[in-house]
């Protein structure tokens, strides 16, 4: 990096950071999400019970690591660097578990 | 940028993929059990509902300990710290509970290939997770000496990113093991 | 400790309770040195004594099948031999000597005084070499992994495998993994983070890039084969029923799981010696390399589509006719980029004013010999032909046409080429040529009959085989080959001590004996401790040559300024330097007791475990070397002469 990049990201610790009532209002969305999650398995809600779960599970994943780890306020090569090994590891894994009939026999 | 924080973020990167082969793993042997009892029949989810949601609000307490000590508030930092490590404690208190209990209802660790992978994986992630109170307690014990101050923020921020990481996981777990439903016999 | 503070090397005073070592030469400071480039020449060193100890297992096995039904080996031990010969070329051979490259030439090739975690770098090659000495003590406690380097599961389960030999293995690659791990965030912080002022990535030399992309291959890779072996581990040592086919058990996982970290393993291996070359060949045809941004680009390219193929190394094992023609595409997709390479390389020279010193002659060697080995590889990729290959000695010979071919070929033209750099004066380059067409003709010898042999039916991972089949001529020619390239390789260690020798009284050598392009050769040689008196600033690619040679009017190349005027004289004092220290070494040897104890006897794991949780808080308790670094942590200060960079993460007290 040049010494300009240097000191501009110098400070990669930004300005704008939730406050703490920011932060119990992600907690409390998060959690309005699990009791979600949870009340699917006394309510039968048919086949779109595992679309459900997994938008709900990637909408929580998303929130924890855009907001509570900062990735949405920090450097961009921080989210590259955990998105790139998130979807090698689904890709990766995905093919692996297709190989095993995982989708048609589980 | 920090080198410390890089190094976390690329080695967090790396724990996608160790993650990932576990619960592949867990995944094609979820239906493997010859002997001993099936995932449908022995998982307890209103018990594993709570202890997840205990390791969740863990993650808002990490990041309130970050907020206390990156505005100088110690005293307040020293108290998410420790609220950290005692709900990532209950979480674990919660695993052994659970695995004692399914222990004593026929599955052991070498019971059938959906036990190995089962435990593995949680066996996994509930070091982490130990590795993490160990590494919060330390930071709490630093604290107390007078030696975690505003300018180490960043190693507060950098352990709330490992913690945040492994609650991430058990995000991941606890919809795809447990919640999704499971063979029974 | 009294303070006696040698003039060379300035390290600050000790904070606190714990007194970190000083500099200097002696034994302790090799064992405490957090010094990229002696941990560089450490990696070299034990590198060099592994690929003997796999040289040896390598005769081995040439000696039992240079005959039918051979009796220099029995089953048993052949197939202890073979497997070790893998495990130690693999990982304790290529693997450090790659890294011995990385580590010297990284920082100094981005203008940077040592990487960005010092004493992570030092703690990865003590783990490193514990790791080694754990695979090689199974010799004598019970038996060598005898399962192959790939380790099919269930063969390598108790049921099959009882000796200890594949606990070893599960154990001791676990080691090496961790240490390849860190090594591998280390130099990926360090390349992002620490490059010196004007150089952007695109200014990086070819060399650094394909170490960046090998770093992420690292990366991402070892978590996989992690899981496997813990997998393997616990299925061996507690009874986890992952592999037993009798209860739902699954080899194909293992090879999944094995694959998915060894496809990428190879480009792994392969990716730096393509640097190297990428250097050497430039150099010494007096030209620029051809096409940089294609060959930044396929090295990505590379690194990317090198997860996209693991499975053609399964094509016989049941997975299914889509999942073989999926993987057969992507395989025979994978050659473009590496065809870009050896046609820029090839591009590079053309036209050139090429002088074929000894590095030059292995970097050829390297493009034609790999070449071969990537054409087999191609007919590989086409899966029913592959039906046939596959178990074969047809595989053998690619793989080790493009082993050693590619990687040896080029780790020993950068041996040659920078051995000036490291150690102040030059190899012979008479003794060099020798040895390069002494090991030209063997590794030719003794690989290129392994085409017929296979083709024409000779199985692979066999102890003996009958006679009749018509194999005795070529396997015969086979182990003849082998013994020229141990004559060459025994002509190489007879070069570096005459070459020592013949230096010793003499001045080092001067500045920039190769007239190169990078800006390691800023430097004077051998490198002094503290790398650059001034951190460089960049201006284009190429960067050192750029300072030597401009262009005149009519656009032809001149020369503006010797390597005199351009180089540095080392002589900058009070340059910090970070401060070296024990934990490393002895958060290592922890490890093999760990190992043991898992296989033999779980007390030992008790010291085992203490020694690595004495060192990792001592570790964190010691002094930093710089008091500045422990307000903030910012780390890169570059241009200036005397700068605290390279200071670690802030101790806690």
């Amino acid at each position: 990096m040049s010494t300009a990049e240097i000191t501009e990201e110098h400070n990669d610790v930004v300005h704008d950071h939730p406050s703490d009532s920011k932060y119990f209002q992600i907690a409390l969305i998060l959690g309005v999400l699990t009791a979600l999650e949870v009340a699917t398995y006394y309510v039968d809600i048919g086949p779109v019970l595992i679309p459900v779960l997994m938008v709900m599970m990637v909408v929580k994943f998303f929130i924890v690591a855009a907001w509570f780890m900062h990735l949405r306020f920090d450097n961009s090569l921080f989210t590259k660097f955990f998105v790139g090994g998130l979807v090698l590891a689904v890709a990766v894994y995905v093919i692996a578990l297709s190989t095993f009939e995982f989708w048609s026999k589980g | 940028m920090s080198h410390n924080k890089l190094a976390m973020w690329v080695f967090l990167g790396s724990e996608c993929l160790l993650f990932g082969a576990l619960i592949s793993t867990y995944l094609v042997y979820r239906g493997r059990f010859a002997t001993g009892p099936a995932p449908g029949d022995i998982f307890d989810i209103p018990f594993t509902s709570v202890s997840s949601f205990v390791l969740l609000m863990s993650s808002l307490t990490m990041v309130l300990a970050l907020s206390a000590i990156k505005r100088g508030d110690l005293r307040n930092n020293r108290l998410w710290l420790l609220t950290t490590a005692l709900l990532g404690s209950l979480f674990i208190g919660g695993q052994v509970y659970e695995f004692t209990t399914f222990f004593r209802e026929g599955l052991g660790y070498t019971t059938s290939p959906f036990s190995s992978a089962f435990f593995t994986l949680t066996g996994f992630h509930g070091v982490h997770v130990s590795l993490g109170i160990l590494m919060l307690m330390s930071m709490f014990i630093s604290s107390l000496r007078g030696s975690l101050r505003k300018e180490h923020s960043e190693t507060v921020e950098i352990i709330g990113l490992y913690w945040h990481f492994v609650d991430i996981v058990w995000i991941f777990i606890f919809t795809v093991i447990y919640l999704v439903p499971s063979p029974t016999s | 400790m009294t303070a006696t503070t040698p003039v060379e090397d300035v390290v600050d005073q000790p904070l606190g309770v714990y007194t970190r070592p000083r500099g200097g030469n002696g034994w302790r400071d090799w064992v405490t040195t957090v010094d990229h480039k002696k941990i560089g020449i450490l990696y070299g060193v034990a590198a060099l004594f592994f690929f003997v100890v796999g040289g040896i297992e390598a005769l081995l096995i040439r000696l039992q099948l240079a005959t039918p039904n051979g009796t220099v080996l029995g089953a048993d031990m052949y197939n202890q031999v073979f497997t070790m010969h893998g495990v130690t070329m693999i990982f304790l051979a290529a693997m450090p000597l790659s890294a011995a490259f990385a580590n010297y030439l990284i920082p100094l090739q981005i203008g940077a005084r040592d990487v960005a975690f010092p004493r992570l770098n030092a703690l990865s090659f003590w783990v490193f070499l514990a790791g080694g000495i754990v695979l090689n003590l199974s010799w004598v406690l019970g038996g060598a992994p005898d399962g192959g380097w790939f380790g099919y599961a269930p063969n390598t389960g108790i049921v099959f495998s009882p000796s200890p030999g594949m606990d070893f293995y599960a154990l001791g690659l676990q080691i090496t993994g961790v240490a390849s791990l860190m090594s591998s965030i280390n130099l990926t912080v360090t390349i992002l983070n620490m490059r010196a002022p004007g150089m952007t990535l695109f200014r990086m030399p070819v060399f650094t890039w394909m170490m960046l992309v090998t770093q992420l291959l690292l990366v991402f890779a070892m978590p996989v084969i992690a899981v496997a072996l813990f997998l393997l581990a616990f299925s061996r040592l507690f009874g986890a029923r992952f592999f037993d086919p009798s209860v739902g058990g699954d080899a194909l996982l293992w090879q999944h799981l094995f694959w998915i970290f060894g496809h990428p393993e190879v480009y792994i291996l392969i990716l730096p010696s393509f640097g190297i070359i990428s250097e050497v060949i430039p150099t010494f045809s007096r030209k620029p390399i051809f096409g940089y941004p294609f060959m930044v680009f396929s090295g990505i390219a590379i690194g990317f589509m090198g997860w996209g193929v693991w499975a053609h190394h399964m094509f016989v094992s049941g997975i299914g006719p889509i999942s073989v023609a999926a993987f057969s595409l992507s395989t025979m997709f994978i050659a473009v980029p590496t065809g870009v390479k050896i046609l820029n390389w090839m591009a590079t020279m053309w036209g050139g004013r090429i002088k074929f010193s000894a590095p030059m002659l292995f970097a050829v060697g390297v493009v034609s010999m790999f070449t071969i080995g990537g054409l087999s590889g191609v007919t590989h990729a086409i899966s029913p032909a592959d039906t046939q290959q596959t178990d074969t000695y047809y595989i053998v010979a690619h793989f080790h046409y493009v082993i050693f071919g590619g990687i040896i070929f080029g780790l020993f033209a950068g041996l040659y080429f920078w051995w000036p750099k490291v150690f102040g004066h030059m190899l012979s380059d008479l003794i060099g040529k020798v040895n390069f067409w002494v090991m030209l003709v063997g590794f030719n010898l003794t690989f290129g009959p392994m085409h017929v042999l296979g083709l024409q039916g000779m199985s692979r991972r066999i102890d003996s085989y009958s006679p009749g089949f018509g194999f005795e001529l070529w396997n015969m020619v086979s182990t003849i080959g082998s013994f020229l390239i141990a004559l060459s390789i025994a002509i190489f260690v007879v070069n570096v001590i005459m070459s020592a020798m013949r230096a010793r009284g003499q001045a080092p050598c001067g500045p920039d004996p190769w007239d190169a392009r990078s800006l390691e050769w800023l430097t004077p040689n051998p490198t002094p401790v503290h790398n650059f008196d001034e951190v460089p600033v960049v201006e284009s690619l190429d960067e050192f040559w750029h300072r030597k040679y401009g262009t005149d009017d009519d656009g032809r190349v001149v020369r503006v300024a010797t390597a005199e005027e351009v180089c540095e004289d080392g002589s900058a004092v009070g340059v910090h330097l970070p401060s070296p220290s024990f934990w490393p070494i002895v958060f290592a040897s922890g490890l093999p007791f760990i190992a043991l104890g898992l296989i033999f006897n779980l007390w030992l794991t008790v010291p085992g475990g203490l020694l690595v949780v004495m060192a990792i808080y001592a570790w964190i308790f010691e002094p930093v070397d710089d008091p500045d670094a422990a307000h903030g942590d910012h780390d890169d200060h570059g241009g200036d002469e005397v700068t605290a960079d390279t200071t670690e993460e802030a101790p806690v007290v």
